[in-house]
């Protein structure tokens, strides 16, 4: 990266955010302009910081499974997934198979509304002002299965720890079924849209780099990782619920640009769809809740566990002390960490580009800040 | 008395232009208006929705609410701000970008004037609206209008030089550089210089994308990127002024992309009079639009908004038999056929809009130095060659016939 600028000029420094409307919420990225050319990024965090992580400690296990929604609100089912896998770890409870596929089937719903909220906005930050609109089309299709299943569509706190709150309506699995009979030809349709279209190929090929050490170092996780050719997604490597028993693909990109990460997302909404027709095969009448007492009252002791969130590794730390409330617990967001990888993957691009790499991270400020 | 006015006005050359222009201006505002009615409704149909629907049956008063609520808000100049920049740079923008209509001919017999250097003057007079850009986004004092403002000198240079390249291969055919010569010169040749000159068309094409600040080429005001680029410290009506000025640019280049490769305001294949039934084309559009507002009108659910309907389309049946008769019929043949070619080309701006992603900004301009220039270079050169011996043909061939005699 080149320190001085063209022709000595003093460099421009400006204020991308809080608002505005290519950061996805209120992130503030200070840039240091060369022109147009970037010679530095500097993230400034903590406009949305509501303390989760100290409210849990007033709050039992219980009380506290709705906050965890309102960290990562685009995905608030995996959110909950995490948390009450965590505590129910803690606790040494088993959940029932019906549970667990229930589980996985709406995570996996939530990962498609996910990434397709990534994707339209994504195509809207670099100008294509049209799939945000087909985007969210699809993704109200699961808003409503959720909206049917729990009675909200945003943040739905779909889970309880120890199984499901709510057995399965009638009619979930035809729902279901029908999105994905319903979604692969949508998603057919975005890559016509896209995917060979020149432009989109030239505004995201070898913008924001990040080669696979790099991004181990840093820590980052999900498609951002697997973009640069990594093969890790936690559904594989530390499978929980029954992901272990279900077959998929981890799509990996191999240099790690913008283009790489959107194919990797793309790839995996049509893996999701893959599980989600097996587990609709499998889930079976019986039990969706554990053997867990009404007062949750885990042993001493300290548990982490991650699981594999839309926007990457979303681990939880949970210590309890014997009590009804959480001693500690500690989130691992993903989005906070992948948006470290901003200034590397920025070096040396044009103000268009930071546009472009912030919206491949796919961060959500709440998840940031927490 | 009546008639002495009426021949009053035309012996008067003065007061037949001014009517002309009033007459032009009027039209032309009404029309850019409902341009934006006309993206926000077809933007909304390639995406899913339904556009404006609140503001009159359809949303068709949605133009006129906005010019008033835009005309009612505060005219904001802020504190930083170079004042008097700030409050004339929209002004040259409106400005160039009307005044360019004085030279462009409607129909074969109405125009506001017709100057023996149209074409140069147009490109001179709508080189200067970026003016407006630039100096709105310099005397703004702000990070992002001025990046936005920088952006646009970059692409007019760019992007000026090889537009008015593919023009000049036009100019070697026609000879002339009035507007109303290059039409007529079309008629005679009894070929659209599309045909000829199919490559400085598509460059003047993408040329004018670019141009008129559209996307792909949106980038002095790339929302995601600039926040509004060049007009973010506006507000009110100096903002409405701008957003005229842009879409009055787009019909702008439309007309001259129509008059000098389609053929302004001829008929399609003019020379073919097999096709002399086209000139009833005017009375079917006006039946087909009657039957689409009543097909509307039967899927509206409000009954006011029915008999609203039922007007317009009665209006346009009556439309369609006023231009029945044979005397109007032929006179406004140019016109409508000149607005159904510059509609065409409004409609592709749209519909790029739906379509690309925004280039990048040094994309942009590699495209226009290492593409476009030397393609409306090597187009040039091989006009002039092939231009050169035809007409080297002709002369040779005119002194054989005339040695012959």
């Amino acid at each position: 990266m080149q320190e001085t600028t063209f022709l000595d000029a003093n460099e421009l420094v400006i204020n991308m955010g809080p608002q505005h409307p290519a950061t996805h919420g209120v992130l503030r990225v200070k840039l240091k302009l060369d022109g147009e050319r970037v010679l530095g990024t500097e993230c400034i965090i903590g406009y949305l910081h509501r303390g989760v992580e100290k409210i849990a400690e007033n709050r039992t296990y219980a009380q506290f499974a709705p906050y965890v929604d309102r960290m990562d609100y685009v995905a608030a089912v995996t959110n909950g997934m995490g948390y009450v896998e965590a505590v129910e770890k803690l606790l040494g409870v088993e959940i029932p198979p019906r549970a667990q596929y229930t589980r996985m089937i709406l995570a996996e719903l939530q990962r498609i509304a996910s990434h397709l909220l990534w994707l339209g906005t994504h195509a809207l930050d670099i100008g294509a002002m049209t799939p945000v609109f087909y985007t969210f089309r699809e993704r109200e299709e699961v808003l409503k299965i959720f909206e049917e299943y729990c009675g909200a569509r945003l943040t739905t706190h779909a889970f309880r720890i120890g199984g499901l709150q709510y057995d399965l309506y009638d009619g979930f699995e035809r729902d279901v079924k029908k999105f994905c009979d319903y979604f692969p030809p949508k998603v057919d349709e975005y890559e016509q849209l896209l995917t060979k279209n020149r432009i989109w190929i030239d505004r995201t090929r070898k913008i924001g780099v990040i080669t696979a050490e790099d991004a181990i170092a840093l820590g980052v996780t999900g498609p951002v990782l697997r973009g640069s050719g990594v093969k890790w997604d936690i559904r594989k490597a530390q499978p929980y619920e029954a992901y272990d028993k279900v077959e998929f693909d981890v799509p990996v990109g191999e240099h790690g640009d913008t283009y790489d990460r959107y194919v990797v997302r793309m790839a995996e909404m049509r893996q999701s769809i893959r599980i989600i027709r097996q587990c609709v095969e499998r889930i079976a009448p019986g039990p969706i809740f554990g053997k867990v007492g009404k007062v949750l009252k885990p042993p001493a002791g300290e548990v982490y566990h991650s699981i594999e969130a839309p926007k990457g590794e979303l681990g939880y730390y949970v210590v309890s002390d014997g009590t009804v409330n959480p001693y500690r617990v500690r989130v691992r967001p993903p989005s906070l960490i992948n948006l470290q990888a901003l200034d590397i993957m920025s070096r040396d691009h044009l103000v268009a580009d930071i546009v472009a790499i912030i919206g491949t991270l796919d961060i959500v400020l709440g998840e940031v800040d927490r | 008395m009546l008639e002495n006015a009426f021949e009053f006005v035309m012996a008067t050359p003065l007061l037949l232009a001014l009517i002309k222009i009033l007459i032009i201006f009027g039209v032309l505002s009404g029309i850019v208006a409902y341009l934006v009615y006309m993206e926000r409704k077809v933007l909304a149909f390639m995406q899913a929705r339904l556009g404006p629907m609140r503001v009159g049956p359809w949303g068709l008063l949605q133009p006129v609410a906005d010019g008033l609520k835009l005309l009612l808000k505060e005219d904001i100049i802020p504190a930083g701000a170079d004042e008097w920049l700030f409050l004339l740079a929209p002004a040259i923008s409106v400005f160039a970008a009307f005044t360019v209509f004085a030279v462009i001919p409607f129909a074969g017999n109405f125009y506001v004037t017709d100057i023996n250097i149209g074409l140069l003057f147009i490109l001179a007079i709508s080189s200067l609206g970026i003016y407006g850009i630039i100096l709105g986004g310099w005397a703004s004092n702000s990070h992002y209008p001025l990046l936005g403002a920088l952006r646009s000198s970059a692409q007019l240079v760019s992007y000026e030089v090889a537009g008015g390249m593919a023009l000049v291969g036009v100019l070697l055919l026609s000879g002339s550089l009035s507007m109303v010569d290059i039409v007529e010169r079309q008629s005679g040749a009894g070929v659209w210089y599309v045909f000829l000159q199919p490559v400085a068309f598509l460059i003047y094409v993408i040329a004018a994308v670019a141009e008129t600040n559209r996307n792909p080429f949106d980038l002095p005001e790339a929302e995601s990127e600039l926040t509004a680029g060049f007009h973010t410290e506006y507000s009110g009506f100096r903002f409405a002024l701008y957003f005229m000025a842009e879409y009055t640019n787009m019909v702008v280049v439309s007309c001259i992309a129509v008059t000098l490769f389609l053929g302004g305001w001829l008929r399609p294949f003019a020379s073919v009079s097999a096709l002399d039934f086209l000139k009833f084309a005017p009375i079917v559009a006006f039946l087909g639009a009657a039957i689409f507002i009543v097909w509307l009108g039967l899927k509206s659910l409000v009954t006011l908004e029915r008999y609203f309907f039922v007007v317009l389309a009665a209006a346009c049946v009556g439309l369609a038999v006023l231009v029945a008769y044979p005397a109007i019929l032929n006179a406004i043949q140019g016109v409508f056929w000149f607005s159904a070619k510059v509609l065409v080309f409004l409609y592709a701006f749209i519909w790029y809009r739906a379509t690309f992603p925004r280039y990048r900004y040094d994309q942009l301009m590699s495209i226009g130095w290492r593409v476009m220039i030397p393609l409306a270079l090597a187009n040039l050169i091989v006009t002039a060659v092939l231009r050169y011996f035809w007409l080297a043909h002709h002369a040779a061939t005119a002194v054989a016939v005339l040695g012959r005699q």
